[in-house]
């Protein structure tokens, strides 16, 4: 193991290390602390200049007021309501792509692998104002459906990737069993291959949930206005309107921040694993 | 009838193994070219034109990459997105190290390991208006260790010497939280045997790190700097939030610049701003074919 384990150090090092390890956690978080306790501050504690002590009594009404006088409520269903169908129809279209790409011997096989791995690289503003347009054309501009259409169709790239690397990794002695077998193509996806995804169909998940959840550039290009917009595009929206309402501003930040972060703290070990994926050989 | 039913079937049967790939990939395949793939061709396209998005597109050669040259935007862009690419990529080696600090058998490590990461599962959006926060003019945190340090608070934002470096610094929060993870993951995997080798040897320190650790790391820093230099690149939500490309429009990187000049109120341009994004996307390119080109080895190697 490297570093050296602490336990074969000094009772000094040991002891001083154990000590510096709370200390430089509250310093990386400062920015997320420094909004979280502001957001249950009064907003008279603000305006007497109190920006850093602890609050004088801890307004939760913050967070109500957030939710009686915007449109946050609305802004997250729509965000849930972009990133459910997205993480579901861009990890099922990928399944499928990953099996064919991973367990067939095919002409063009690994040309069009490239072809989505490197989609999924592209910077988006290329595609930007061909797809406002094509979205437009199709009646889809400022729709739930027109954002979540694109996010499939872009994701798919990613988890293309993914899919492909982690089948290709089971052992191909499986399918060759079940082709004697006289199990046919079809069946072999659906009663071999598929039952053996589910830790990277849960990976992939809740990445691309996180990923959906916190885009920002697509919602901002592809819709307008609180019936159809998600939570980030939102909360840009309400920063303009609470100017200087740091306190609300805080506290809508919080909101919208939540899910993606409960998300990843119940499924951390799926998280990782996906993120990390080819980070090791 | 039965006799086709059967024919087919038997079509099927003889010739499933050639036909199944396809029939799995096109459904998707057919999502990503009309959404990812067509749309890269015509953006090269309509930057031949000038074009307001809704009326007749006018064909103008090549008058909107003549006109970026003599556009001070455009250069001020450009420039900030090379900063943007050599600050962030300081995220790999600050990473490298939280992981190492972080790699340790103590009580209670898998908690502040999520918690150190976690500011990576956050929205940009979320952690732009963190920063500005933190660096509010008046009252901000930094702005009062800056007057304390100084004698004068500085406000990061308003100031077009230091701006963009400090939504660099915003960006670098998450970015360093991602690398970490990477490292961490890596670290897990790295030969103790070898370690142990080496410790016989007489390595420690510095040098185990450097002739020992790192090597075996290499497929974390490779994936390390690939999402960090794409990170740089796409770099969009933050500028947006926490200063729209100001002051004077200093902050701005081609991705703002581009969404300016085509989708706000300084006028449609479509033609122009898919010229910028064809600019963008030909240095995105460099490293993309980079990265493609390394996996095509590995995978012919096989």
């Amino acid at each position: 193991m490297f570093p050296r384990p602490i336990a074969q150090v000094s009772p000094i090092a040991r002891f001083s290390y154990k000590l510096a390890l709370p200390v430089v956690l509250v310093l990386w978080l400062l920015p997320f602390l420094g909004v979280a306790v502001t957001s249950l501050k009064p907003a008279a504690d603000l305006a007497q200049g109190n920006y850093f002590g602890w609050p004088s009594h801890l307004a939760f009404g913050n967070y109500a007021d957030v939710f009686r006088n915007s449109p946050i409520a609305h802004y997250i269903l729509n965000s849930f309501k972009v990133t459910i169908p997205t993480v579901i129809g861009a990890v099922a279209l990928s399944c499928m792509i990953g099996f064919a790409l991973a367990v067939y011997n095919f002409r063009f096989n690994l040309l069009i692998f490239f072809i989505f791995v490197a989609g999924n690289f592209v910077p988006f503003q290329i595609l930007m104002v061909p797809v406002r347009d094509l979205t437009l054309k199709l009646g889809l501009y400022n729709t739930i459906t027109g954002l979540a259409l694109f996010h499939i169709s872009f994701q798919t790239g990613f988890c293309t990737l993914f899919m492909r690397n982690f089948i290709k990794s089971l052992p191909p002695e499986l399918i060759e069993a079940a082709r004697v077998e006289g199990v046919t193509e079809i069946q072999i996806f659906w009663h071999v291959v598929l039952p053996l995804m589910r830790p990277a169909i849960a990976a992939l998940s809740v990445l691309v949930f996180t990923f959906i959840w916190n885009d920002y550039f697509w919602a901002t290009v592809l819709t307008t206005g609180p019936n159809t917009q998600p939570v980030t595009a939102g909360l840009y929206t309400l920063n303009g309107q609470w100017v200087a309402a740091w306190q609300l501003v805080s506290a809508g930040s919080i909101v919208a921040a939540m899910p993606p972060v409960l998300m990843f703290f119940a499924m951390q070990r799926h998280f990782i694993a996906g993120l990390t994926l080819g980070a090791v050989k | 009838m039965a006799a086709t039913g059967e024919i087919r079937r038997s079509y099927w049967r003889r010739n499933q193994r050639a036909l199944a790939p396809w029939l799995f990939i096109a459904p998707g395949a057919f999502m990503f070219v009309i959404y990812v793939v067509i749309p890269i061709f015509r953006s090269v396209t309509i930057s031949f034109y000038k074009w307001d998005g809704m009326g007749p597109k006018v064909w103008i050669g090549l008058s909107n990459y003549a006109e970026l040259w003599g556009d001070p935007a455009f250069v001020v862009s450009l420039k900030n997105n090379f900063i943007w690419l050599l600050l962030y990529l300081l995220a790999v080696p600050a990473g490298l190290f939280m992981a190492i600090f972080l790699n340790q058998t103590v009580r209670g490590i898998r908690v502040y390991k999520s918690l150190f990461f976690f500011p990576f599962v956050i929205s940009q959006v979320v952690v732009g208006l963190m920063f500005s926060w933190f660096y509010a003019p008046g009252f901000g945190l930094f702005y009062k260790l800056t007057q304390m340090l100084s004698g004068t608070g500085i406000a990061i934002l308003a100031d077009e010497r230091f701006a963009t470096y400090g939504i660099i610094a915003a960006g670098l929060w998450p970015q360093i939280a991602y690398c970490m993870i990477l490292y961490l993951t890596g670290l897990n995997n790295v030969s103790p045997d070898q370690i142990e080798a080496a410790r016989l040897d007489g390595a420690k320190g510095w040098k185990m790190l450097w002739y020992v650790i790192i090597p075996q790391l290499r497929p974390a820093t490779f994936i390390a700097a690939v999402v960090t230099v794409i990170g740089a690149l796409r770099s969009f939500d933050l500028v947006s939030i926490m200063t729209q490309g100001g002051p004077y429009g200093s902050t701005r990187v081609l991705s703002y610049y581009m969404y300016e000049t085509a989708l706000s109120e300084y006028g449609y341009r479509m033609g122009y701003g898919a010229a910028i994004a064809v600019v963008l996307f030909l240095i995105m390119m460099l490293f993309i074919s980079g990265f493609i080109w390394k996996m095509y080895r590995d995978e012919t190697e096989r």
